[in-house]
């Protein structure tokens, strides 16, 4: 028996301000769901996936409307219930659980009081069976002790933790559907596969019909029954999981499942030469003032103490969650922080103690690539003026003639087009955009680029052809890479070497293959445990 | 004929006088060209600018803008014009008032004063006088007035009159119109077939457009019209044209709104970035005075530094040989220190948004190529926080309009023999009081000010909505 | 808490100080008291004698800083600075330049300017509040367009006509309150009818269209997506989430202005003749009067800054996020 059965819906951008007729976002799709199913619909940002599922709880915000389909829900059609039906519907029937945790909860009102709302409108409860039944929830959802979090407001709350109440509410009311859009992307692996767990656990146990949005081949992979692929606001293809990553149909769905990791082969570190880039014992620190004069009380170690190097032509992946002290650690190289402590080589000469005049000869030689490919770039500047000026202020091009072909040569070589020069950043996709980001690097040369999380804002299908392009440089022109990432799964055909960091401190080190394979230390293994893997 | 020969006589004979606000407005008009010059260049400003100008309120609160702007404009081209010679003298003289070119255009509004009050469109004066009969009796009754209605026999064609010349002057300005919309709508069909590829783009809403132009032609018109033969908003107590005054006060409401904020503009500019680009003690430093500053409750700090000024001018008045430029130099003292009341709050804005846009990955970018820190701040930061300064532009402007008026009810406002509003306003005190109550003088600057400013809200609400990242 | 309270109350020091010193350049210094006896005296050949008669009167005839003639004892003490400006510190005010004592008058007057400024700050905050609700709960509707209108046509009229036409129409015309005027004690309700309406329909403009702006900021958050998940109806949606967490930015904005409500309001004050500190500070103004601006000018600066600390304190008081340190 189908719990949830959606026939050719679809939504339009209404007509308004900005544009004069209505758009389609989602072209006609249908698809079902049964008790006890878990359901993957499986979309990069703007294919539509997060439209249909608010669409099905009446929830579209006001520019946007349902041009055609129906929606059944247990037998009743949901687009023929007054609003106030639909209220019984929500958080009764079917329940969402969202992507952002830091900002789904009401921020003034406790967790008690949360929890409370939706079981006194639809169950109402009262008083101390109310206060039992949200102790019981918040246990099933695995918060320790209960009792005493009741009263705590959501920003006393761990990422984790909040999720784990957004579930709560979703099923305090033991509904049949749950609707889970993207509920683990904000949070750090260990996390998310804890959630994941959690939800697994519950579907079985509730025997839930479960439509679960992501982008992550991993967790379909982990998680769904049967998956639908989402793309332009259509659904693209749709089978069980099984006959889905043994053989999938579609060719953009290949392109998603080539996307997963490869454990088997790993890259093999380049002959040892003298290392290009040495830390030896650096700390970052950051004070803490307190009282009235504001003295400082203590320091917040962002970095402490860690050592390593990077040979010439060589990636090193600096691996960690956020707030773990890895990107702190890459401006410290580009001494866009001071040391609090330690020594930085480059080359064979110490650089920790230059001036930002002596180290001015280092910028050339030094790069970085930044993660967002949305603010890496001035927005009042076009692309020619944004790759030629690090060659101007570093002077490695000043004859502007020269300059202009070697713009020419960059920009094609990174795949992007001669046209392009006089064109804005806002007019490229994030792909593009990152890849200008790439030209502007290595337009002044450099031996070094620190790559800080440069793909994770890209979606699956682009991010391999980034991080293919990188390759390809480094090999040209000997680049060294240090790659920082919280994504292990990208690791295998990128890194020769990895080092683990946790709280500013780096737990182990070592080459690619010997930390994928055989990790020593604790947290590296649950690292690894917790990144979601292939069936096949 | 002969009246342009006498006009250009004149033009040759006078002295151009240029007083320091009409420079500023003259700087104003060429930014504002250059700005949309350098607009026609950049597509993201261009693209954010045609959401405010796509809008059908957006473009009709600036085309009266823009009317404003081109009185204000009108206004500010001074002269002194000569005197008689003197017998046996061949120096030229010149007179002591100072005029412009608005003077000229509305000479015969300027040459017709009345005694004392007169209603709108009366033909008789509001005060009743002791006047004589051909034959000597002396009786008590309200006098014809000299410059209105003479023309008309008697009060009985008074209204038709008033229907008669409406009517014509709708018929001018509708032929005005019809000859500037088919022009124009013909050059656009042009256009159009030479570019017929963007048949998609979206055009500005030029239906509005013509209907505000329409209603723009029309006013003047009838204003014109009408005012040859009649006081259309009455005469003051010292039976001066009121519509005369009220327009010469578009003027002085305009550049207030618009100098009192340029004028501290640079202030807040330094300040701001330098306090969110270096941090530290600069940051404190520009921290604690525009603390201390916007500590001082604002209408005091004006009304102090106003009555300084009024000090200062008293005890220097070899400074100031003319009425105009001692009231030019009290009206720029007091944009200056309006000014000075509201940059804290620009500067607050600039130096968040500063701190907020070095932190980005461009601006650390641009620090990894070694990119110095005067070219950082003017290719990075300021291209980047303009729109800041442009919001607080538009939304000041007509905050400074209303409080002009606030203050010369006060006394700290512009100077007396200055045409404003405020003063206007400030004189209903006693009018009101009156019975039968003279309201067409307050009544005529509030409405004038009220379209000034609506215009200038409505428009500051497009911008706002194009720029401000947080209501998009 | 406490220790961020002290703290702030240090760090206000040295802004009245600058405050201090920037009133008394402007008084002294710009302009010095040899000339603001011309412009007082009137007439522009005035004598010597005169001046310095009017200087000594008012105890401006010492030296600005340091006094050489006296010795350490009055060397700073026996100045200009001393006796106008630092004796401020103590609210200690001096005489105006009329002689009469400011202190005392301040604390006489202060309670006319509270009786019309209170009523029509709580009133009016209420007022712009529900209007603002009333918009939110249609909004995206005909009825939210022509009530945004109606704000930016109320805010576009000046201040001084909604004075002027309500003392026309109520008072003149219709003959329901009194034009202008003050009695004490409960007569007193008589006279600020006006003024408080007044006062109120000014503000509204503005009022409800800022706090629609943020009610609608707080209606587009996830927390509100997710209450709507649960099921909670629109209204509930709009009184238990959207409410509670629009007020924050709202009360916190609005502490500022709290102890300033002593300091009255010059143009409310003045037109409807009420003996509020407003009007006081308005006659000085017109009378030249330095000695009572200079005290004025510090006044308020000592209850703005009293309100910034006031409103940081309301912050911990209604935002659970937020604790100071």
């Amino acid at each position: 028996m189908e719990l949830l059965q959606v026939e050719n819906l679809s939504i339009e951008l209404l007509p308004g301000k900005y544009q004069q007729a209505g758009r389609l976002l989602v072209k006609p799709v249908s698809f079902s769901i049964r008790a006890g199913e878990i359901l993957a619909l499986v979309g990069e940002s703007g294919s539509g996936k997060s439209l249909t599922s608010l669409a099905l709880m009446r929830l579209l915000p006001e520019a946007l409307a349902i041009r055609s389909g129906r929606v059944q829900l247990a037998g009743t059609d949901v687009f023929d219930l007054t609003e106030a039906q639909m209220n019984s519907v929500r958080g009764r029937m079917a329940a969402m659980v969202f992507q952002e945790p830091q900002s789904s909860l009401n921020p003034v009102q406790t967790i008690e009081q949360q929890i409370g709302e939706v079981l006194r409108l639809h169950k109402g409860l009262s008083g101390a069976a109310l206060r039992e039944k949200i102790i019981s929830l918040l246990h099933e959802v695995g918060i320790n002790d209960a009792e005493q979090r009741l009263g705590w407001y959501p920003h006393q709350l761990s990422g984790g933790q909040k999720q784990r109440v957004v579930i709560a509410i979703a099923l305090a009311c033991e509904p049949q559907l749950l609707i889970a859009d993207e509920p683990t992307t904000a949070l750090d692996v260990t996390i998310q596969k804890q959630i994941l767990e959690l939800l697994n656990e519950l579907r079985r146990k509730r025997q839930l019909a479960v439509l679960l949005i992501t982008h992550d081949m991993g967790v379909v992979a982990q998680m769904a029954d049967r998956v639908a692929v989402m793309r332009y606001g259509e659904i693209v293809e749709q089978a069980a999981a099984r006959e889905f990553f043994a053989a999938p149909k579609h060719e953009y769905s290949r392109a998603l499942i080539h996307s997963l990791p490869d454990r088997r082969h790993f890259l093999s570190a380049p002959a040892q030469s003298e290392p290009l880039l040495q830390l030896k014992d650096v700390r970052v620190w950051f004070a803490q003032r307190k009282g009235i004069l504001q003295r400082v009380v203590g320091h917040t170690k962002a970095v402490d103490g860690i050592s390593l190097s990077i040979g010439r032509g060589e990636t090193l992946a600096l691996v960690g969650e956020s707030g773990s002290g890895k990107s702190t650690a890459g401006r410290a190289i580009l001494s866009l922080e001071p040391l609090a402590g330690g020594e930085l080589y480059f080359a064979g000469e110490r650089i920790d103690q230059l001036s930002q005049r002596q180290f001015l000869p280092l910028r050339k030689r030094i790069q970085v690539i930044f993660q967002d490919p949305f603010s890496s770039m001035n927005p009042r500047m076009n692309v020619r003026d944004i790759l030629a000026e690090g060659m101007i202020a570093l002077k490695v091009e000043p004859d502007a003639e020269k300059r202009e072909q070697r713009l020419q040569v960059l920009l094609q070589r990174v795949g992007l087009e001669v046209a392009h020069l006089d064109r804005f950043p806002h007019e490229f996709s994030g792909g593009q955009r990152q890849r200008l980001a790439i030209a502007r690097a290595i337009a002044v040369e450099p031996e070094l680029i620190i790559c800080d999380e440069p793909t994770s804002a890209l979606d699956v299908s682009i991010r391999g052809q980034v991080l293919q392009l990188l390759q390809e440089l480094q090999q040209e022109m000997g680049l060294s890479y240090l790659f920082i990432t919280h994504d292990l799964s990208i690791i295998p055909h990128l890194a020769h070497r990895v080092a683990v960091m946790k709280d500013g401190v780096i737990v182990e080190q070592g080459d690619t293959e010997q930390i994928m394979t055989a990790p020593q230390h604790d947290y590296t293994r649950s690292l690894l445990a917790s990144v979601p893997v292939s069936p096949v | 004929m002969n009246e342009l020969v006498s006009v250009m006589n004149e033009l040759m004979s006078i002295k151009p006088v240029v007083l320091w606000s009409d420079v500023l407005i003259y700087i104003l008009v060429v930014s504002l060209g250059l700005f949309f010059y350098q607009l026609s260049k950049n597509p993201l400003a261009r693209q954010r600018w045609r959401t405010v100008f796509h809008s059908r309120a957006g473009v009709a609160s600036f085309i009266v803008i823009l009317f404003y702007l081109l009185i204000a404009l009108l206004d500010s081209l001074h002269y002194r014009a000569p005197l008689e010679k003197t017998e046996g003298s061949d120096e030229v003289h010149y007179s002591q008032e100072v005029h412009s070119l608005l003077d000229v255009v509305l000479t015969e509004l300027r040459n017709k004063d009345e005694k004392t009050y007169s209603a709108p469109f009366a033909i008789y004066s509001f005060a009743k006088e002791n006047m004589q009969t051909d034959d000597g009796v002396v009786y008590r009754d309200f006098p014809r007035l000299a410059n209105a209605g003479q023309h008309l026999e008697s009060a009985a064609e008074h209204g038709m009159d008033i229907f008669v010349r409406s009517m014509k002057a709708l018929l001018v300005a509708a032929f005005i119109s019809a000859v500037i919309i088919g022009l124009h709508i013909a050059w656009r069909k042009r256009q159009h077939s030479l570019q017929s590829g963007l048949a998609g783009v979206r055009t500005l809403p030029w239906g509005t457009i013509y209907l505000t132009l329409s209603v723009l032609v029309l006013s003047c018109c009838w204003v014109l019209e009408l005012s040859k033969v009649y006081h259309i908003l009455g005469t003051d107590k010292v039976g001066q044209d009121v519509l005369y005054w009220s327009i010469k006060a578009i003027r002085t409401g305009v550049l207030i709104g618009t100098l009192a904020t340029l004028l501290t503009l640079p202030l807040a500019i330094v300040l701001g970035i330098s306090a969110g680009y270096f941090k530290g003690w600069v940051d404190d430093v520009v921290q604690y005075i525009y603390t201390t500053l916007s500590s001082i409750p604002g209408i005091l700090l004006i009304a102090a530094s106003v009555l300084l000024i009024d000090v200062y001018i008293e005890t220097h008045p070899e400074q100031f040989n003319l009425v105009a430029v001692r009231a030019d130099f009290k009206f720029l003292a007091l944009c200056f220190i309006l000014g000075m009341t509201s940059w804290t709050g620009l500067c607050r804005l600039l130096r968040a948004e500063t701190l907020k846009v070095s932190q980005l990955d461009y601006v650390q970018a641009a620090h990894a190529f070694g990119v110095g820190h005067n070219r950082i701040i003017f290719r990075h930061i300021l291209p980047n926080i303009t729109h800041i300064i442009l919001i607080a532009l538009v939304l000041d402007f007509s905050v400074f309009v209303l409080a002009e008026a606030v203050l010369s009810y006060i006394g700290v406002g512009v100077d007396p023999s200055m045409a404003s509003w405020g003063n206007m306003i400030n004189e209903a005190r006693s009018e009101l009081s009156r019975d039968p109550v003279v309201w067409w003088s307050v009544a005529a600057a509030f409405v004038l000010m009220f379209v000034l400013v609506l215009a200038a809200n409505l428009f500051s609400d497009r911008v706002r909505d194009a720029f401000d990242p947080r209501s998009a | 808490m406490l220790a961020y309270i002290i703290r702030r109350l240090l760090y206000a020091l040295p802004i009245l100080l600058g405050v201090n010193l920037l009133t008394f350049a402007l008084f002294f210094m710009v302009n010095t008291p040899d000339q603001m006896a011309r412009v007082q005296l009137g007439d522009k050949h005035v004598s010597a004698e005169a001046i310095e008669q009017w200087k000594a009167q008012r105890g401006y005839d010492k030296p600005l800083f340091i006094n050489t003639a006296e010795n350490s004892e009055g060397l700073l003490t026996d100045t200009i600075f001393f006796e106008k400006s630092a004796r401020l510190f103590v609210f200690d005010f001096g005489k105006s330049d009329e002689g009469r004592v400011i202190g005392a008058d301040i604390s006489e007057r202060m309670w006319p300017s509270l009786a019309v400024a209170l009523p029509t700050f709580i009133i009016g905050i209420s007022v712009n509040i529900v209007f603002a609700l009333f918009v939110v709960m249609f909004r995206a509707s005909v009825f939210d367009t022509a009530a945004m209108v109606l704000c930016v046509v109320l805010l576009s009229i000046s201040g001084v006509f909604y004075i002027l036409a309500g003392q026309y129409f109520f008072a003149k015309l219709w003959h329901l309150v009194p034009i202008s005027g003050y009695l004490g004690g409960t007569d007193a309700i008589r006279f600020l009818i006006l003024p408080v309406i007044i006062g109120v329909v000014a503000g509204i403009g503005g009022g409800t269209r800022l706090y629609r702006t943020l009610f609608l900021e707080e209606a587009n958050k996830d927390y509100v997506r997710t209450a709507r998940a649960k099921g909670v109806s629109e209204t509930a949606v709009l009184f238990r989430h959207i409410l509670p967490n629009g007020l924050i930015p709202i009360l916190t904005s609005v502490v500022v202005v709290i102890p300033s409500l002593f300091m009255g309001s010059l143009l409310i004050e003045s037109f409807f003749g009420i003996p509020g500190l407003g009007s006081y500070t308005l006659d000085a103004i017109q009378a030249q009067d330095f000695a009572i601006v200079r005290s004025m000018v510090f006044l308020g600066s000592v209850l703005y800054i009293l309100g910034l600390i006031l409103t940081d304190i309301s912050y911990t008081l209604v935002d659970p996020r937020v604790r100071l340190s």
